[in-house]
């Protein structure tokens, strides 16, 4: 039996190795099954905790298309949340389990939505910094091994092509505009930059499940590598806005090819995973609310449909 | 735990003349709401101008196991497909 | 400018503008993802519709007058939305009955200046009545699924289509620019709009097993730039960016 096991492990790498994608009804080593289960559903929960802060300033949108632009952003948010779970139910789980996870707080969702959105500015650096960190990731799991995961990113990534230049406009504007608004971008982007670069997670040393996600292709690039791409891709565009860079340490370097940048506050980044950050009760009770007002509101409708149906069955 | 809406799979054909295609899945709980759903949330950028939905536990599958007779028997009948006709390349139109 | 048309777009725009407010509100604190998705739709349709209406009306205005002026610039008595339009996201029997009542009037309204004289008029409600259409469709299916769902969803739409009964009333209250509007060809009949109404409403009731409030009074003064309570609050948030930040682009 354990022979079998082994045989099945090697044929299920080999087909992972040759580019072939995993489908639900596949065989897969139960391992495999539950680390997707946790990462997409944490993906998930990444997306509709996001909703969140930049939800908060929908209503308080400077003008009209800014508006009808954030909230088209933040609804695409949920949209994209919907395709995860999804993607994250063929693997046998619902999506009722998959909140009570998060609710309970069993399930983790990206700590970077634990901090606070205090200004206009700020859907400018989250759009800008945040989104393009996500984008990073996201674009390499259109090429992740579990197939759902793999096609919920494609149309993902098609969507969010404009979250990103949706945020860097935002920013544009301001640095185009009055002392005072430079200076709201100045402020959002010091704040956001750091936490931006804690999004692609510890370093390669502390990375604990790297080279079994590698493996399976959940991730085709280390943490680090990651990190040093979004430094190196985000520096020009702080010089293009004109604003001051966040971190006194960021400096070309000839020989590496990149950008040095200074120490990540590390303890930081633990404390707010571990629950401590600006925001994490605020957004775990926003999500715990919604869901339980909605109860009866769901159960209505299961109710409704069951009598329609049993109506139709009467005729 | 108390019941959840049902999933339902949305196909929507992109264009007129073109099939539905699978586009993901919804919650719902009856179909016309379905239909509703799958609006709201497949056809935001103008994928669609046809929906249809069907409750996934009504969808039989292939099973992976059976892959192998089931698929592969397609495999050597090459002479299925144009490429295998030799012909002379002066002939056009065929 | 022609300043009876002026008044007349921002009659026609305010009230999908404090609409689309509340609905943005429940942006990400929807029962659950399918219905919050659809929601932001609802409201995204009618900010687009407040932008037609109000570039119209900034182009009537002159002087570089903006969307924006309009939108965000003005103080609370001269927002002429329905009273109906400002009331709070209670709950979601709240939320549907709010919508069902806007949605059979606007889509009789839509439906009607389909047939404006005024060209520009015609062309926004071609546009808007699809959305609409379908904003009624949604709120309509709510209220029979709460309706006619379990004993506490039936309870709860109840009492919901019960309270928004009073601000009904206000939809058919004809305003001197309204009147005006009418009789140029340009506007609508508030005679068929109020029987449109009703016979939508009282037939999806019925369907939905939900009584059909009988109530002889009405709240009134949004269309004339007195307001409930909760306006105040909502322009705190809506206007609070051109306020604390004056004459900025954005």
């Amino acid at each position: 039996m354990e022979i079998d096991i082994n045989r099945l492990d090697l044929e299920f790498q080999a087909k992972i190795d040759s580019g072939k994608t995993i489908e639900p009804k596949d065989w897969m080593p139960e391992k495999y099954r539950k680390t997707h289960i946790r990462q997409i559903s944490q993906h998930a929960h990444s997306e509709i905790v996001g909703m969140l802060p930049e939800g908060n300033w929908i209503t308080r949108a400077p003008s009209l298309r800014r508006k009808v632009t954030l909230l088209a952003k933040v609804q695409d948010e949920g949209g994209h949340g919907l395709y995860l779970y999804s993607a994250c139910e063929t693997l046998g789980i619902s999506r009722d389990e998959l909140f009570e996870q998060l609710h309970s707080g069993k399930a983790k969702y990206s700590s970077i939505f634990n901090y606070p959105a205090v200004t206009w500015a700020d859907m400018g650096a989250v759009g800008w910094l945040v989104d393009g960190a996500a984008i990073m990731n996201q674009v390499m799991l259109t090429r992740t091994s579990f197939g759902p995961y793999a096609r919920a990113m494609v149309r993902i990534c098609k969507e969010e092509s404009f979250h990103q230049r949706q945020g860097f406009e935002i920013m544009l504007s301001l640095c185009n505009g009055t002392a005072v608004q430079k200076h709201m971008a100045q402020e959002s982007l010091n704040r956001w930059w750091w936490p931006s670069l804690m999004m692609f997670g510890p370093r390669d040393e502390e990375s604990t499940h790297t080279e079994q996600a590698i493996k399976w292709k959940i991730k085709l690039k280390t943490n680090d590598e990651l990190r040093q791409q979004f430094v190196d891709q985000t520096v020009p565009q702080i010089e293009l806005l004109g604003l001051e860079l966040p971190d006194p340490a960021i400096k070309w370097n000839e020989e590496r090819g990149h950008y040095d940048f200074g120490p990540i506050n590390w303890d930081e980044f633990w404390r707010v995973v571990g629950g401590n950050g600006p925001c994490n009760r605020e957004r775990l009770a926003a999500r715990k609310e919604a869901w339980e007002k909605g109860a009866w509101v769901r159960e209505a409708a299961l109710a409704y449909a069951e009598k329609q149906e049993n109506l139709r069955e009467a005729v | 735990m108390k019941k959840e809406w049902p999933v339902w799979e949305v196909f929507i054909r992109s264009r007129s003349g073109l099939d539905h295609r699978h586009a993901g899945s919804v919650h719902a709980a009856d179909a016309k709401m379905a239909l509703e759903n799958a609006r709201d949330v497949y056809t935001r950028r103008q994928e669609g101008v046809s929906i249809w939905v069907v409750p996934s536990a009504s969808i039989t599958a292939s099973d992976p196991e059976e892959g192998g007779e089931l698929f592969e028997p397609a495999k050597d009948k090459v002479y299925r497909h144009p490429t295998f006709y030799d012909l002379p390349d002066e002939l056009t139109h065929m | 400018m022609n300043k009876s048309l002026y008044d007349y777009l921002i009659l026609l725009g305010d009230s999908p503008l404090i609409l689309g407010h509340r609905l943005s509100e429940l942006c990400g604190h929807g029962p659950n993802l399918e219905t919050d998705i659809a929601l932001s739709n609802i409201a995204l349709d009618l900010f687009g519709q407040v932008r037609n209406w109000f570039q119209y009306a900034a182009e009537i205005h002159g002087e570089g007058k903006t969307e924006d002026d309009i939108a965000f610039l003005r103080y609370e008595h001269e927002y002429r939305n329905v009273i109906l339009t400002e009331q709070p996201n209670k709950d979601f029997a709240w939320v549907i009955a709010r919508q069902f009542y806007f949605d059979a009037w606007h889509y009789s309204l839509l439906t009607q200046l389909c047939e404006s004289r005024d060209e520009r008029i015609s062309a926004i409600a071609a546009k808007s009545i699809k959305e609409v259409t379908y904003h009624r469709r949604f709120s309509s299916e709510w209220v029979k699924r709460l309706g006619d769902g379990t004993e506490e969803s039936r309870a709860r739409m109840e009492n919901a289509i019960a309270h928004f009964a009073m601000y009904k009333g206000e939809l058919f209250e004809e305003t001197n620019v309204e009147k005006e509007m009418f009789a140029s060809g340009t506007g609508a009949d508030f005679k068929v709009l109020k029987a449109q109404f009703e016979s939508f409403t009282n037939e999806v009731l019925n369907e939905a097993g939900l009584e059909i409030p009988q109530i002889d009074w009405t709240q009134r003064g949004g269309k004339h730039g007195v307001h409930s309570e909760h306006l105040g609050y909502i322009l705190a948030d809506l206007q609070y960016m051109q306020r604390a930040y004056p004459g900025m682009q954005w």
